[in-house]
């Protein structure tokens, strides 16, 4: 009887269907529910700043220091909203993250090239690869007295921090990325006889990949320091840019227009790792690699 | 058309698809060095089930690494006249990023075939191994059953003509293991396939092969070859199956416990 191909393709049918169970909870989420859950993740974020700024106010009201000195939320929120309606503030936020970009788009280049590298060449590991962790845990204001005699006052000197700071991370993430790839997926992979360029495109690139992110995630975190660090030291007049628009506000004692400024480079900072915290998550969700 | 030498070709064809001779396999150099495989002959028929069994560390997955190329031999000669091999593991082994459908493109990309026919190809292995439908699902929303079947269409993808198999069942519960015994078996039959499948399990040995080739360990030996002649379709619990994989277990025992002292 079990020989029947009809009977057979039941009893399989079924166990598929067991195995796979539905998970609960599989209709279709309402708009409510939607919002909810959007809710659910904003409302501490929410709540912690309200306390912050709760905080932040009292400190002010105690008198620990004079208003013109540290102005609280009441004087400094405001003066967020006019610098964000003034075409100056846009230009400034412009340049910076121009040289965010451009920054980070160099650094990529140069860890992806280096990573590659020390993956492929042992000998190039044996060299350089404990260097590439050392330069990690370098503290990136180290470079801009050499940037400065490099390249003088100039942005050059800034992308040049940046590169260093952010390119190390990205290098360790993709070769780390590569070393981690599993045998069994590379032999399986060397069985259906993928090679050359294919065995990089369809098999070590993408198994790389969430590694490779992470290391991205930590190089940008270096490149948007360094380059806060930069705009302050290496302050170029002709370019106003958010680093410039501190170092003028610092000159004129204008505490308000600093501490808008500061809340502009946390919310930038945030903003991105914003982005890419999704971009893991959902890499490492595809790759199913959480469980859920 | 030169019918003669068509037939002349099918005929050695069938006569042998994997000529194991005198292949020796050894791990590492000098004092540490590991034999894995000594002075090793199988040949294979073309479109013969060959079953390999033997103790944990007797070099079959050696073997079959070296059927497949993926490693090269000590000594001897490993030749399969040409034929494609394809190769499945004990770990259904998919790309975790890529889609079902997409897994098993990938043999397909690899051989340069065209988008549209890969599309097609896909459909139909997929309705081989009866999992149509399930090309957009992703490796991780399967069950480990489902998961060897789609390793299955993805080395069957490769249009080898030789499919190797690592216990491929191993780790599967015994229902589903039941099924795709039959469908192995079905799937050989409809495309002529030449297999070799390594197993612990004597019976499933028995089950799915033509011939049951026993392995020594330490260094791995061929000790026996028993041919199976029992008629298909078999059933893993007839008594025939379980008397003739008791007679190997016992000589398996045997060869086990020659390594006690
Ligand atoms: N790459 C390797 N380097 C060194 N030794 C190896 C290597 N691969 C296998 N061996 C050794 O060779 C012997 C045979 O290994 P192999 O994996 O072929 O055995 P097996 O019969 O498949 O075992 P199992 O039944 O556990 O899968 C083992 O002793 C193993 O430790
Ligand atoms: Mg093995």
């Amino acid at each position: 009887m079990p020989d029947d191909p009809n009977v057979r393709d039941r009893h399989l049918r079924g166990l598929d269907a067991l195995e796979t169970a539905a998970p609960s909870g599989t209709d279709r989420p309402t708009a409510w529910r939607a919002a909810a859950r959007v809710w659910a993740a904003t409302w501490p974020k929410l709540a912690a700043v309200v306390l912050v700024v709760l905080v932040w106010q009292v400190v002010v009201w105690s008198g620990w220091r004079p208003v013109y000195v540290l102005p609280g939320p009441d004087r400094v929120l405001p003066r967020l909203f006019t610098e964000l309606s003034s075409a100056e503030f846009w230009g400034a936020l412009g340049v910076t993250m121009r040289r965010a970009l451009a920054g980070f788009a160099l650094a990529l280049a140069a860890g992806v090239t280096v990573g590659l590298a020390v993956s492929r060449f042992a000998p190039l590991r044996v060299a350089i690869g404990s260097l590439i962790t050392g330069l990690q845990t370098m503290p990136s204001i180290v470079w801009f007295p050499i940037a400065m005699l490099l390249y003088g006052i100039s942005e050059s000197a800034i992308m040049f921090v940046i590169i260093l700071g952010a390119a190390p991370s990205i290098a360790g993430g993709l070769t780390s990325g590569i070393d981690y790839v599993s045998p069994q997926l590379l032999r399986a992979g060397r069985a259906m006889g993928l090679r050359g360029v294919q065995r990089y495109t369809l098999l070590i690139v993408p198994a790389a990949l969430p590694m490779f992110v992470t290391g991205l995630k930590q190089g940008w975190a270096f490149a948007w320091r360094s380059l806060m660090a930069g705009e302050l030291l290496v302050v170029i007049d002709q370019q106003h840019s958010l680093g410039w628009a501190l170092s003028q506000a610092r000159q004129f004692n204008d505490a308000e227009g600093l501490l808008a400024y500061v809340i502009v480079v946390l919310c930038v900072g945030v903003l991105i790792d914003v982005f890419f915290e999704r971009a893991d998550r959902t890499i490492r969700h595809r790759w199913g690699v959480t469980a859920s | 058309m030169t019918t003669t030498t068509e037939t002349l070709d099918t005929g050695t064809e069938r006569a042998r698809a994997v000529e194991i001779d005198q292949v020796s396999k050894v791990f590492g150099e000098g004092p540490g060095a590991l034999t894995a495989i000594d002075g090793m002959s199988v040949s294979v028929r073309a479109h013969e089930f060959v079953a390999l069994v033997g103790a944990s560390g007797c070099g079959k997955s050696t073997l079959l690494s070296l059927v497949a190329g993926l490693t090269h031999p000590t000594g001897g000669t490993v030749d399969v006249g040409g034929h494609r091999v394809a190769m499945m593991f004990q770990e259904a082994s998919l790309f975790p990023w890529l889609t079902v459908g997409a897994n098993i493109e990938i043999p397909m990309r690899v051989n340069g075939v065209p988008k549209a026919r890969r599309k097609e190809r896909v459909a139909e292995l997929l309705d081989l191994v009866r999992l149509s439908g399930f090309a957009r699902k992703r490796p991780h929303q399967l069950s480990g059953g489902m998961r060897q079947r789609v390793a299955l269409a993805r080395a069957l993808a490769q249009d080898a003509d030789v499919l190797l198999m690592d216990e491929p069942f191993g780790a599967l519960d015994a229902m589903t293991r039941d099924i795709l015994h039959d469908e192995i078996e079905r799937i050989w039959r409809e495309r002529s396939l030449t297999v070799m499948l390594v197993t612990h399990n004597v019976r499933e040995a028995v089950r799915l092969g033509d011939r049951v080739i026993l392995l020594s360990s330490r260094p791995g030996r061929v000790i026996e070859e028993f041919t199976v002649e029992e008629e298909r379709p078999r059933r893993i619990d007839s008594a025939r199956i379980a008397s003739r994989a008791a007679e190997i277990t016992d000589r398996l025992r045997a060869e086990v416990s020659r390594h006690a002292g």
